[in-house]
Formats: structure tokens, sequence, C-alpha cells
């Protein structure tokens, strides 16, 4: 750690939409570290995707700076692997072929790679299964697999688990975790779970809506691995859920309902 | 397909998932899998007698009356003088010859007319410029029954092969340009995000996307196209033509031979369904990958 990987700053982002223009952005300013791991939360429409889709280079037209490693973001590319709510895997390849896409499998290094992988995210003996053959968390590591192939600068994860049961849920957070100790990849991940925000993050970012800007950051200084029924746990998820509260708050006087 | 297959394959899929937790799990279904086998074809053989109940029954009620004598021969000839024309036909090599005319005009239609089809869908599914120039063009075309141009090209082509051919290729361009079309504007936009995000070439992005995403469409239009050609041969043939199982048919009714229009019927529909069927193995081959609702 110590080396800024992304910088964001100043950025500002607003939509066209029927009624006029939405700002979806305003004014996020924030630096995230070389082997970080961030997590994003934040109430529907409060722009946390929105943040994630221009680091991936996938949305446009703001305003402001984002760099990674000093270089302005162009456009979406395999140095910043992102996984999105649904696994989005295709489904006429088997795991394998899914992992490597648009790589041959017959190219030695990449078989390598792939079979590492496939180990890493415990899918061994699924090489050759199709994504309609495994469950919903299996097709998240696969998604997972595919987008560490390429050995990304960093690693943008929107929602990943949010379409899953709470015990899939938590082993696919222990799996996430293994996998960033092992590779020391730059995380950014969007959740709206509290308890995920700070089981995973080294630092917590909260956003508020309507515009979405961030309204607090906080650090959770527990070692890993961290145990979400120790009163230290509690006490920082407490600290997040006032924050957050106080943003509900906010939002319901404002009259704009969620 | 069977209740059976449907059941060992969600118990198999179970007993891998249920390993999944532990992190290695090789496949493990080899015992399930012999017994999965003799279920298969059981219900396999019972599928098929249900299939052909109807048309058993039909066949044995047609010879009765025919036998009986209730039934004119020169209306309705009986299934068995029926069969006996055929294997006439077919002992002099005469059927074979007309069937193999047939069959390569059609061919030939097809495939012209499918390369073409093929090559328009994907130029319109791909770039909209392609779509606003050719398709109005081509919906206008397709609203004209293919046989109405018939008398036309017949007119500029005379009666060789050449307007044979035209005929057939005319009916079997449609299904296959829309159902290519269709394909490649139903692929997922999401996977589209998926290939940006991989870093996806234009031409990763046909090979390894929009294609094999587009194949269910691309394959209905080729057996789409197929059940078309075959109805625009025996137009071409019936007009007018000298060889092809079109004018067995067109000769027998001249000389009120019933069976033998009988056998031409025949031969086309038998044909028509081997090569229907031979389709539907190869889509089943192809497109295994798909989680869609059996019956």
């Amino acid at each position: 750690m110590g080396e800024v990987m992304l910088s964001i700053a100043q950025l500002n982002k607003s939509f066209d939409t029927a009624g006029g223009q939405v700002k979806a952005l305003h004014e996020v300013n924030l630096d995230v570290q070389q082997g970080e791991f961030i997590t994003v939360i934040g109430p529907s429409g409060c722009g946390k995707s929105t943040l994630l889709r221009i680091v991936a280079g996938l949305d446009t037209g703001y305003t402001g700076s984002v760099t990674l490693e000093g270089q302005t973001i162009g456009g979406p590319g395999i140095d910043k692997g992102f996984i999105f709510q649904e696994h989005r895997l295709f489904p006429w390849l088997t795991v394998e072929k899914n992992i490597a896409s648009d790589l041959p499998l017959s190219r030695q290094d990449v078989r390598q790679k792939v079979d590492e992988l496939i180990e890493l995210v415990k899918l061994t003996g699924f090489e050759k299964a199709y994504p309609r053959e495994l469950s919903g968390g299996m097709a998240q590591r696969v998604a997972i697999a595919r987008a560490l192939l390429r050995n990304p600068k960093i690693l943008l994860l929107d929602e990943p688990f949010g379409a899953l049961d709470a015990f899939t849920r938590a082993h696919m957070q222990a799996v996430l975790l293994e996998i960033w100790r092992k590779n020391r990849t730059t995380m950014i991940f969007v959740t709206h779970d509290i308890d995920e925000a700070v089981f995973l993050g080294n630092r917590v970012v909260i956003l508020e809506p309507r515009p979405g800007k961030i309204r607090k950051i906080v650090p959770v200084d527990l070692p890993y691995p961290r145990k979400k029924t120790t009163t230290s746990f509690q006490e920082l998820r407490l600290r997040v859920l006032n924050v957050f509260e106080k943003v509900e708050e906010l939002e319901l006087t404002d009259g704009a309902g969620i | 397909m069977s209740n059976g297959v449907e059941m060992v394959v969600k118990s198999a899929k179970t007993v891998r998932e249920a390993h999944d937790y532990t992190g290695t799990a090789p496949f493990s279904a080899s015992n399930k899998q012999k017994r999965a086998y003799s279920v298969r074809t059981k219900t396999l053989l019972s599928d098929w007698a249900a299939g052909a109940a109807i048309p058993v029954a039909v066949i044995v009620l047609w010879q009765l009356g025919g036998s009986a004598g209730w039934i004119s021969p020169e209306f309705l000839p009986a299934p068995w003088s029926i069969l006996s024309a055929f294997a006439g036909l077919a002992a002099s090599g005469e059927l074979l010859h007309h069937l193999g005319v047939s069959i390569g005009r059609a061919g030939l239609g097809y495939v012209i007319g499918g390369v073409l089809g093929l090559l328009f869908g994907v130029l319109t599914g791909l770039f909209r410029k392609a779509e606003y120039l050719l398709d109005p063009s081509v919906q206008v075309l397709r609203l004209v029954p293919h046989l109405a141009i018939a008398p036309l090209i017949i007119l500029w082509f005379g009666f060789g092969e050449v307007s044979k051919v035209a005929i057939i290729l005319s009916g079997a361009f449609f299904p296959l340009y829309i159902n290519t079309f269709m394909g490649i504007r139903s692929v997922d936009n999401k996977l589209f995000e998926v290939a940006r995000v991989l870093g996806f070439g234009p031409l990763q992005k046909l090979h390894r996307l929009i294609l094999p995403a587009a194949l269910p469409g691309i394959l209905l239009g080729l057996r789409l196209s197929m059940a078309v050609a075959w109805i625009g041969l025996v137009v071409a043939e019936l007009i007018g033509s000298s060889s092809g199982v079109g004018f067995l048919i067109n000769e027998a009714k001249q000389n009120s031979n019933t069976e033998v229009i009988f056998v031409g019927i025949i031969i086309f529909a038998i044909v028509g369904k081997l090569i229907d069927s031979l389709f539907r193995v190869i889509e089943r081959k192809l497109l295994h990958w798909r989680d869609s609702y059996q019956g």
C-alpha cells in the first residue's frame, strides 16, 4: 500500500432525462491506494453504480478528473475488471472457456492461468460445466475468475452478491477476501448491505443521494479475518448505520422517497 | 423430453452443488448414468409410438376401405397399390433419378438463397445504416408471395433450370434473412457491455458474441428456408419440367395414374421430413447450452 492507484477529483455527472437534467454525482473526491479494499454504500439513486461505471470507462460525459495510475480513463479495458450484479457469463461457453473468453485455451500460459484461477475460486471439477448448470454463487465466482485472468489493476464490483442468499453471500465474501489476500488487487466494491461493507472494506465510503455525493468515509481498522459478532465490529457497524440513517432522514424530509 | 431424464439431470446437479461448498467436486454421476440410459430409451420408444398411432390407424382403415371396394382406386388408390407403384418406380431407377434432379435443384436454390439471406441478415443486423437502406425494400418484397412472381421468372428465364433455381432461391432467401436479423438484434445488450469490459475488438465481438448468440435464430432460419425451398421446388417443377419428382406427379396426372401422384407426394413428405430432422439434430448439437423449457 501507499501509492495512489485511483484518483477521483471534483467529479460531476449529470444525466439527461425526459424531466430535464438530473445530477447523479456532485463534487466527488476520492483517492484509492494500491491494494486497498474500498466499499461504497448508499441508498438507491445515490449514484454508486454510476461512480463505478465511470471508473470502468463504461459511462462518459462527466466533468472533473478520474485517473488510474496517473492516466485519464479513456474507455473500458482489461486493466479494469468489472463484476456485474448478474454473472453475465456467455451461456454457450463452458466454465473454462468463459474464463478464457477471447484467449485460446490451447495456449500454454492461458491454460495454466485458467487452471490456477479455477482453483482460486474453488471450482475444480466444474471446468466443463455450462452456466445453466451452475448455482448463482458458482456463476459469480466464474465471473470473478474471468475478470482476474487479465490481471486487472483494479477490480470493480457492482453489488455482485446482491442476488445471492445469506449463506452463499457469506461464503462469497470469504472467497473474495481470500483472493484479495493472495493477489492484492485493488478493489472497489459497491453494496447496499452495511454488514458487507464493514466486513470487507479498509474504508467504507457512504454516499448520499440527490445529488450523489460523499457523506462520510469511515475507516475500518479491524484486522482480517473479521468476525461479525465481535463488539468492535458491531461498534463500527453502528457508526456506519448512524451516518446512513442521517442520510435516509435527509432523504425523507426532502420528500423524495426511495 | 421425459420426466425421468430431467430428474436424473437435476439430481446430478444437486449432488454437484452439494460438493460445491467443500470446494473440490469432481463430476460423479456415472452410476446414475446407466440407469438413466435404459429409462431414456424406454421413454423415447413410447414417445415415438404415441406419434405413430394416428398415421398407422389411418393407413389401416384406408387399406380396409380400398380392399372392400368402398373407395374407387382412381380417386384414392389403396396403400398397397401405392406401395407397389413405389416399388416399380424404385426398381426401374426412375424414382432415384427424378429425386436426384429435384434435390439438386432445391439444394442449389437453397444454398444461393440462403447465403444471400444470411449475408443480408448479418449486414442489416449489425449496421443500422444497412438496415435503413435495405430492410424496407426486403420487407416489401417479402410480402409478395414468392409463388406469385414465378410466372414472371419464367417469362424472364424461360422453362430451363435457371428459372427453377430462381423460384426456389427467391423463397429461401427471406426466412433466413429475417431470422438472422432478429437473432442478431435479440442479443442481450448486457453481454455487449461485458465484451467492452473484456476489451473485445470488432472481429472478436462478431465471432465470440454476436454469432453464437444469434445462432438459435440463424438455425431456425435455415430450417424455415429449407421448408420454403422445398415448396418452391414443387411449384417450379409442376409449372413445367421434364424431370424431377414434380414432373413425375404432373405426368401421372395427365395419365390418371393416381398411385404415382401419391408416390410423389409421399416422397416429398418423407425427404422433407428427413431433412428437417437432420436440421433438428444439428440444432440440438449446437444449442445444447440453452436452458429452455423442454415440455
